[in-house]
């Protein structure tokens, strides 16, 4: 970025991040791949999930935290599959334990296993025991501005609407609505969810939100290392678009050399 | 006695340890977290930490998510 133009950086839950974009580590061939494109991506926080380990079969099994150590990467556990807040809280307190204290989360919890939308019920609940808890709860919501506010109101440290259905790739599919919710709250607000490649994540940045969160655009691409390093890319590119502030629309054309001085 | 291992009954010895449970499978050192009848058991309490019949235990790890 030119030093003409001044951004604040990134404050999550009072740690200061110089990308604004957040990646999952799901999807991915193998951790290679995954320790490769997160790395194109330039993306500090890392999103994992937590599950069952495969005790006694695969003993010797890499562990993902290997391709991204919590020592270079701020690990973001998330509650994927919980269609419970009480299942989301018991997820997000087995994450602390595993990584050593560290308290910040990705709260989502699921209405419904066809779109993956958030259950906003549940997720207020969870929320709410969360914060209760000493967590700092990154939260993934709808693009609905009333439950935005509520969910800052309890104390989550960044709003997280989706762009569309986790994993359609759609892109921005209320861009009105997302722009309400970056208007009106004081946190962080970032998309997470539905972005399918380098456009919609410059859109999504241009709208004015902190920063995008992805997995499958870049997992499911057809080269995930490449659209990373695309992804780094379109996010500072709709940032400063961002800032720069885009030129009015017109409904008609506007010459761009000068009248004047023609000689036919 | 009986105790439950990720969904799965494990025939065990009376006065099991955690620590010893994560040495028998193998994954002592390992980033992993502990779970028994849905309280967190602390890495650093494994040692002292004593399974009784019927405990519903869960062990789990980070995987690849979004």
């Amino acid at each position: 970025m030119t030093d003409t133009v001044k951004d604040s950086p990134l404050v999550i839950a009072g740690k200061t991040y110089s990308s604004r974009l957040l990646v999952g580590s799901g999807k991915y061939k193998d951790n290679e791949e995954t320790r490769l494109a997160t790395e194109a991506s330039g993306a500090e926080i890392i999103t994992v999930a937590v599950r069952r380990s495969n005790i006694g079969q695969k003993p010797d099994e890499p562990n993902l935290l290997d391709a991204v150590p919590p020592e270079k990467y701020t690990i973001l556990p998330n509650t994927a599959g919980c269609y419970t807040a009480d299942d989301a809280v018991r997820t997000c307190r087995l994450a602390r334990e595993l990584l050593d204290g560290h308290n910040l989360v990705k709260l989502e919890v699921l209405a419904d296993e066809k779109t993956l939308y958030p259950d906003v019920i549940q997720t207020l609940k969870a929320a709410e025991l969360l914060v209760k808890e000493d967590f700092e709860v990154m939260v993934y919501t709808t693009d609905d501005l009333t439950i935005a506010k509520e969910l800052e109101a309890i104390g989550c440290v960044a709003v997280m609407p989706l762009a569309a259905p986790i994993g359609s790739g759609l892109g921005v599919q209320n861009p009105y609505g997302i722009k309400f919710i970056i208007e009106e709250l004081k946190v962080p607000v970032l998309i997470d969810a539905g972005v399918g490649t380098a456009s919609d994540a410059a859109f999504a940045m241009e709208l004015g939100c902190d920063g995008v969160l992805m997995n499958s655009a870049i997992a499911a691409a057809q080269n995930p290392v490449l659209m990373a390093s695309a992804m780094k890319k379109a996010i500072e590119a709709g940032r400063e678009a961002y800032l720069a502030g885009r030129m009015p629309r017109k409904r008609y054309a506007s010459a761009s050399s000068p009248i004047d001085g023609t000689f036919f | 006695m009986e105790i439950i291992v990720n969904g799965e009954q494990r025939e065990v010895s009376e006065g099991l340890s955690a620590a010893q449970l994560v040495e028998d499978m193998a994954i002592t050192g390992k980033r992993i977290a502990m779970e028994v009848n849905l309280e967190i058991v602390p890495r650093s309490t494994y040692s002292e930490y004593i399974f009784k019949s019927g405990d519903k235990v869960e062990i789990v790890h980070a995987v690849g998510g979004g």
